[in-house]
């Protein structure tokens, strides 16, 4: 298996063939995550930092899992309690971290390139666990693999990403790779959640959920933070809900067997109504269980590029 | 006829064809007049070696940092660049610390001028506004004046509050000119990159050009109803040109400025996001680029400055968010913008109007129009001096530039301040 890439810093850096690698590994993978003892010494002896600059559970705790079904052993970096919030600066950490010889580093930082800095300073591997508003491409990547999964091929699905698009590195990644994939993509989001100039991203654009979600296979909710309100970006959340949360009457204007997607953690009745989040076309807990295949099988590729090129 | 100290032999003019020769005396110039090979004067000679000959550049809008920042660049090495861009005169900005909001601080950034570079380039300090930039009081203006201050500016901390500046404007309008950064301090909030394409790809809060033109379309109208001259800082996009033309064919006291980095840079060079073309106001669009270098053509944008904005590297060496704005630009501005003469986008003349007399004409400093009488303040330009931009090629302390690892084709050879060398690259020259 050929890997050319050192770093995972966003889709857009994949072609299709490197997307079709990574889904082929993490269906691979997926099977250890069934058996009784779900470990493999793939990656025995490797370390992983995890870095974490900004509060994390499921992406940190999906990588974390990850690593160790690898047998690689993996060390939490937060910044709470770290130097960073002792004044070091992101390159001092880094370059302490790098000092330590680590196989990869997995980042997570409230600036949007962030992973790019950190990853041009390293020679080990960098995984982008979410830059700012930029990108987290492991989310687009397990998005995809829960999607094919149902369908084999995205080609000429269309899949309506919902709610604030502006603020979300999630819409930005899974847009791009689902359209790389083959699939329509449509945005909906009130005008104050959308980039202002919102085409830049590839697909067309909705400010109204009704006629966005007509006739679509799947919708993939995003998270509200609530600061938006603060923001003045939004009159409140309940006025939100009342134009944006997916409901099961909206939900009737998709496809018949429309799948209902959240990169969690979800707000009930913000975003989502609470019933849609655990019905039978909900897979949301699927692209939990498929992060932690497809954050193995980016583990696995990226640390032993490395290896497979010292031998050659 | 009285006898020369310097003569400058066989140099090139920007306005003119031939070659000239120029004479100083007691720091002035005594006469521009056709070369002739065959003089030979008393006075010390300079080979011009058909070299552009170009009056002393004056930069209106420049951070030396000193007080208070001395690791980012000090006044020594602030008049070191400029120097070895071809400045004589610098105008630095308030926002040191302490502000430059009272004479004390006036007079001590005018004794280290004389104490490190007494020969020059002069320096000529811009006064607060309002005291310690905060936009609520007026900075006492005429004491900052008689203190050596030339202009007025709250530069970097816009004056949110409307009432307040417009008497700010109105004080300042018997005691000079009000030097204005155009920015709304809501709408263009914690950012460095415009808004549209890219901000929105790169996942960045975009600083729409309307937080700009909304400031200029403010400063214009108080501008015209008080009846007091309001200097435009760092103008970065079509709109706010459009504004300003607008207001200049009725006639309104508005004058204004642009940049190198927006004439030769757009906002492309923010991908993989580059902390060194973080600037404030950001890097624009191509569209805004081209207003600009018409603007400048036709005078609708009066003058050229650097906004020279020195860094320490630690200070670029951050993600992108997180860097500081601003661009080192003494050391580069003349031999940057000389690629925009060589490709036809700009005239020799163009620059020397934009650059040199302009500047020293809206805010009253020496200037040098190569008449007799007029201070000896001059340059000497190779255009076909190729050099790399490497940190230790720049004067300044601020290394924090996109050009750097670039190769430029054009450079100051040599700068004199007064008829004396303040800057030479052949040592021979003796500066």
């Amino acid at each position: 298996m050929n890997w050319p890439h050192k770093d995972l810093l966003d889709v857009s850096q994949l072609s299709r063939e490197d997307v079709e690698v990574v889904m082929r590994t993490a269906a691979s993978f997926r099977e250890i995550n069934a058996r009784p003892v779900k470990k493999v010494p793939t990656l025995k002896g490797k370390s992983v930092v995890l870095f974490f600059a900004e509060p994390s559970t499921r992406t940190k705790t999906s990588f974390d899992i990850a690593a160790k079904r690898l047998s690689a052993d993996t060390f939490a970096l937060a910044k709470t309690g770290s130097s960073l919030q002792k004044g070091e600066t992101l390159k001092d950490t880094v370059l302490t971290l790098q000092a330590m010889n680590p196989d990869a580093i997995v980042i997570r930082h409230s600036a949007s390139g962030a992973a790019e800095f950190i990853a041009r300073r390293v020679s080990c591997a960098v995984i982008n666990a979410g830059d700012g508003w930029h990108a987290h491409p492991t989310q687009a990547l397990l998005d995809a693999r829960t999607l094919l999964d149902v369908w084999h091929s995205l080609a000429g699905k269309t899949i309506l990403i919902l709610g604030d698009v502006a603020h979300s590195r999630v819409a930005r990644s899974s847009c791009r790779l689902l359209t790389m994939l083959g699939a329509s993509v449509r945005l909906c989001a009130p005008r104050t959640l959308l980039p202002k100039d919102a085409s830049a991203l590839y697909a067309p654009v909705y400010h109204e959920l009704e006629p966005a979600i007509e006739g679509v296979d799947a919708v993939m909710c995003l998270r509200l933070q609530l600061e938006r309100q603060e923001a003045g970006l939004l009159p409140d959340l309940r006025e939100y809900a009342r134009r944006y949360c997916l409901t099961a009457k909206r939900l009737k204007r998709a496809a018949p067997d429309v799948r209902v997607l959240h990169p969690g953690p979800i707000n009930r009745g913000v975003e989502i109504a609470s019933d849609l989040a655990d019905a039978g076309n909900s897979l949301i807990l699927d692209q939990v269980a498929s992060g932690v295949a497809v954050r193995m099988a980016l583990l696995y590729l990226l640390i032993t590029r490395k290896d497979k090129g010292e031998i050659a | 006829m009285t006898t020369p100290e310097l003569a400058v032999r066989n140099v090139r003019l920007a306005d003119r064809d031939g070659a000239w020769d120029l004479f100083v005396a007691a720091g002035r110039v005594l006469e521009l007049c056709a070369h002739d090979p065959a003089a030979a004067p008393e006075a010390r000679t300079l080979d011009g070696r058909g070299l552009l000959l170009l009056p002393g550049l004056t930069d209106a809008h420049a951070h030396l940092r000193e007080p208070g920042q001395e690791w980012k660049e000090d006044i020594a090495s602030g008049l070191a660049a400029a120097a070895a861009g071809g400045f004589v005169n610098v105008m630095c900005m308030a926002n040191t610390s302490p502000v430059n909001d009272n004479a004390s601080i006036t007079k001590h950034m005018l004794r280290r001028a004389e104490a490190v570079w007494p020969k020059g380039p002069r320096l000529f300090p811009i006064g607060a506004l309002t005291i310690g930039l905060a936009g609520r009081e007026l900075a006492p203006m005429a004491e900052l004046r008689q203190a050596g201050c030339v202009a007025f500016s709250n530069d970097g901390e816009p004056v949110a509050d409307t009432e307040i500046f417009r008497r700010a404007l109105e004080y300042a309008a018997d005691l000079g000119p009000v030097i204005d950064h155009c920015e709304d301090p809501y709408m263009a909030k914690g950012s460095g990159a415009n808004e549209g394409a890219l901000s929105a790809r790169l996942g960045l809060r975009g600083q729409p050009d309307v937080a700009e033109a909304l400031q200029v379309a403010r400063d214009i109208l108080l501008a015209e109803y008080l009846g007091a001259p309001v200097h435009l800082a760092h103008v970065s996009c079509r709109r706010s040109v459009e504004l300003i033309a607008d207001a200049k064919r009725r006639g309104a006291s508005v004058t204004a400025e642009t940049c190198p980095h927006y004439l030769l840079m757009t906002e492309d060079a923010l991908f993989g996001y580059d902390t060194m073309a973080k600037v404030n106001p950001p890097l624009r669009t191509d569209d805004d680029r081209l207003a600009l270098l018409e603007a400048l053509r036709t005078g609708v944008i009066d003058i050229l400055a650097t906004d020279h904005a020195p860094h320490a590297a630690h200070e670029k060496e951050t993600p992108f968010e997180e860097a500081k704005n601003g661009i080192s630009g003494l050391d580069t501005a003349l031999a940057s913008l000389w690629s925009l003469v060589r490709q036809g986008s700009l005239t020799a003349s163009d620059i020397v109007e934009r650059l040199a007399w302009r500047p020293a004409a809206i805010f009253n400093l020496p200037v040098n129009r190569f008449a007799p009488g007029d201070p000896a303040d001059f340059l000497l330009f190779d255009p076909e001096e190729s050099w790399v931009v490497t940190p230790e090629a720049l004067r300044s302390k601020g290394k924090n530039t996109p050009l750097l690892g670039q190769s430029l084709t054009g450079r100051v050879m040599l700068t004199a301040v007064n008829g004396q060398i303040v800057h030479a690259l052949d040592p021979a020259a003796g500066a």
